[in-house]
């Protein structure tokens, strides 16, 4: 059982206490509504703000994060979010506009969001992007509704069946699953890519289409991805690009040219908004000329082309055969399109090819050092991420543990058990921001932790040893599901 | 890995029992699985049900799983106890931890205990 080391605010409160001073009140006393309206309380703390600021400073040093350290969260691209978006998001023209504001008065915003589109329509070889999906998953979503609204639109209404490879993210079943559509799974083949046997059998004039992730999850480009979209589009299909992995393939590969006719940006991923606790996701989707007048509505267009001396005027349309509306507004406009915004400007085009090669150069970098200690199941030249197995031969140590020992040296565990089809998986991400030295650092504590599996196997299974909080119960936070913390009359009883 | 000989195995990691019809998951599976928490039975007594379809649902800290039955025919009975108690799966898959039974008959695709050790065997790496 963990000490708690940090009290809550609440048991730091103390009655009395003041944070704020209220001003006299300057308005005539009105009384106050209905008593049954009203709270018969409101239990909230009562601290001076140096008392709120400290334990608030106190906490986030108990947290670990991509400022604090490595964090290679496989498929999360938690890559170091610089700082300078800090900056731009937070300028007046984009923090005190309101999307309500008339858009003669938010000209600005909506040159950013123009531009944005273009910019990732350049960038993913798409015919149009809709920046509204509040993330990728809510981008797949509406990627699918597009995908139904196309078929419809021709009268082809027996497609009810999205194909999905065994490797894909659990949210690509999920939104087939929230359009009534079944899901048919496609297994991978010895190399990592989609069986192009099981593939070819499951085409038919009932399919809707294939969700791809490339790379997938294993960090495979697949070798025949091209194959894989003539034959689905060969039964009528469309192609579904899960884009969670486009960091990999930034300025080297446009899956726009490669044949998809969908695909959803994660900006919190690829172009560095902040996201894992940190902010909101963003989920553009940029769709091919089959898509492109179902896209949701409003984009942001030109509504009158500039003439002498006059810049042209920025507004929202409307396509032909548009699905609708996704989200209140425009999407996460400061938070996210700013941030990604800026990231891509700063990058530019050369920069933007230099991230996809680092990143995969780093992951290369790390399988190659960790190939003669842990087993790679799919081992060849990966993307920006591969899975290794988090187990020895005769050994009872599994995956969990040796992410857990990870934290001991400071690092942030993988992604675990993910994705399934990998035993006791550990996924591993570096990301392009790490520089040699901290690979090597994590290299030799992942086989510091091999060695110690065979010579000291409860260090592993103890682990975390040196953290503030020892092994958490996971079986039992999953089983039971009380989230919240005491009521104040509960701290009022043990005082 | 427990695999006892009188049971009928599928594939997909569950276990048919010829004698009285009771069907669970096996040992390599919850070993697999690792700790359960939450299991949802989806068939009731007296439903008929095919071979290959989804039975059940089960949680484990790692991942969610469908079960499919091994077996065609009427479910006459199911294991209510273990929706409160899932780390049954865990303790005992081939006792305590039965899911349903089936009255009826095994799906042909059923292999024995030795060809499913092999099967098992094959997958670890």
């Amino acid at each position: 059982m963990a000490t708690i080391v940090e009290p809550t605010i609440f048991e730091l409160s103390a009655p009395g206490r003041r944070g704020v001073t209220m001003p006299a009140s300057d308005v005539p006393e009105t009384a106050l509504p209905p008593q049954d309206l009203l709270r018969s309380e409101l239990p909230l703390p009562e601290l001076a703000e140096v008392d709120v600021v400290r334990h608030y400073m106190r906490l986030s040093k108990f947290n670990y994060n991509v400022d604090a350290g490595f964090y290679p969260l496989g498929s999360c691209t938690m890559k170091y979010n610089p700082k300078i978006n800090e900056d731009t998001c937070r300028l007046p023209g984009f923090l005190y506009t309101h999307p309500l504001q008339p858009i003669e008065t938010v000209q600005g915003n909506l040159v950013l969001m123009y531009e944005m589109q273009e910019w990732l329509k350049e960038i993913s070889g798409f015919a149009g992007v809709t920046l509204q999906p509040a993330a990728g998953a809510q981008g797949e979503f509406s990627g699918v509704l597009m995908m139904r609204a196309y078929h419809k639109m021709r009268g082809d209404e027996k497609r009810i069946k999205m194909l999905i490879p065994d490797a894909a993210h659990g949210t690509n079943p999920a939104s087939v699953g929230m359009l009534g559509m079944s899901v048919v799974t496609i297994p991978s083949d010895e190399r990592g890519n989609v069986d192009l046997k099981a593939l070819s059998a499951a085409c038919d004039d009932t399919v809707v289409g294939m969700m791809l992730t490339n790379p997938n999850t294993l960090g495979m480009f697949d070798e025949h991805v091209e194959k894989v979209i003539e034959l689905v589009h060969g039964c009528g299909g469309l192609m579904y690009g899960d884009g969670a992995n486009l960091n990999a393939l930034l300025g080297i590969v446009r899956p726009g040219d490669l044949g998809f006719d969908v695909m959803h940006f994660n900006l919190h991923k690829t172009f560095s908004v902040p996201h894992g606790g940190g902010g909101p996701g963003c989920g553009p989707v940029g769709v091919g000329p089959k898509l492109v007048d179902f896209l949701p509505a409003p984009l942001v267009g030109i509504i009158e082309e500039e003439s002498e001396d006059v810049p042209p005027l920025y507004g929202f349309v409307t396509p032909k055969h548009s699905i609708g509306r996704m989200k209140a507004f425009h999407g996460h406009f400061g938070g996210g399109l700013v941030r990604a915004y800026t990231y891509i400007a700063m990058h530019g085009p050369d920069g933007l090819k230099d991230i996809a090669q680092y990143a995969v150069l780093n992951a290369n970098y790390l399988q190659a050092r960790l190939r003669d200690t842990y087993h790679i199941p799919f081992d060849r030249i990966c993307m920006h991420e591969f899975v290794m197995e988090g187990q020895f031969e005769g050994s009872p140590i599994r995956a969990l543990d040796i992410s857990k020992r990870l934290m001991d040296y400071n690092f942030h565990p993988p992604t675990n058990y993910f994705p399934l089809i990998v035993h006791e998986a550990l996924m591993i991400e570096p990301t392009e921001t790490e520089n040699k030295d901290t690979l090597d650092r994590f290299v030799e504590a992942l086989i510091k932790i091999a060695e110690e599996a065979k010579t000291q196997p409860e260090l592993l299974q103890n682990a975390p040893n040196d953290t503030l909080f020892g092994r958490m119960d996971e079986v039992k936070a999953a089983r039971e599901l009380v989230l919240c913390c005491w009521l104040p009359e509960d701290y009022e009883k043990i005082k | 890995m427990n695999t006892p000989t009188n049971l009928k195995y599928a594939q997909s990691d569950e276990w048919f029992d010829p004698a009285n019809g009771a069907v669970g998951i096996t040992d390599y599976a919850q070993n697999q699985l690792s700790d359960i928490v939450f299991v949802e039975i989806l068939v009731e007594e007296g439903d008929s049900i095919e071979a290959g379809k989804p039975i059940a649902s089960i949680e484990s800290v790692k991942a969610s799983s469908e079960i499919y039955a091994p077996a065609s025919g009427k479910v006459s009975a199911v294991n209510k106890a273990l929706a409160d108690k899932p780390e049954t799966l865990n303790s005992d898959p081939f006792g305590a931890g039965w899911m349903i039974k089936i009255e009826g008959s095994a799906s042909d695709s059923l292999i024995d205990s030795t060809a499913y050790e092999a099967h098992c065997a094959s997958r670890n790496h």
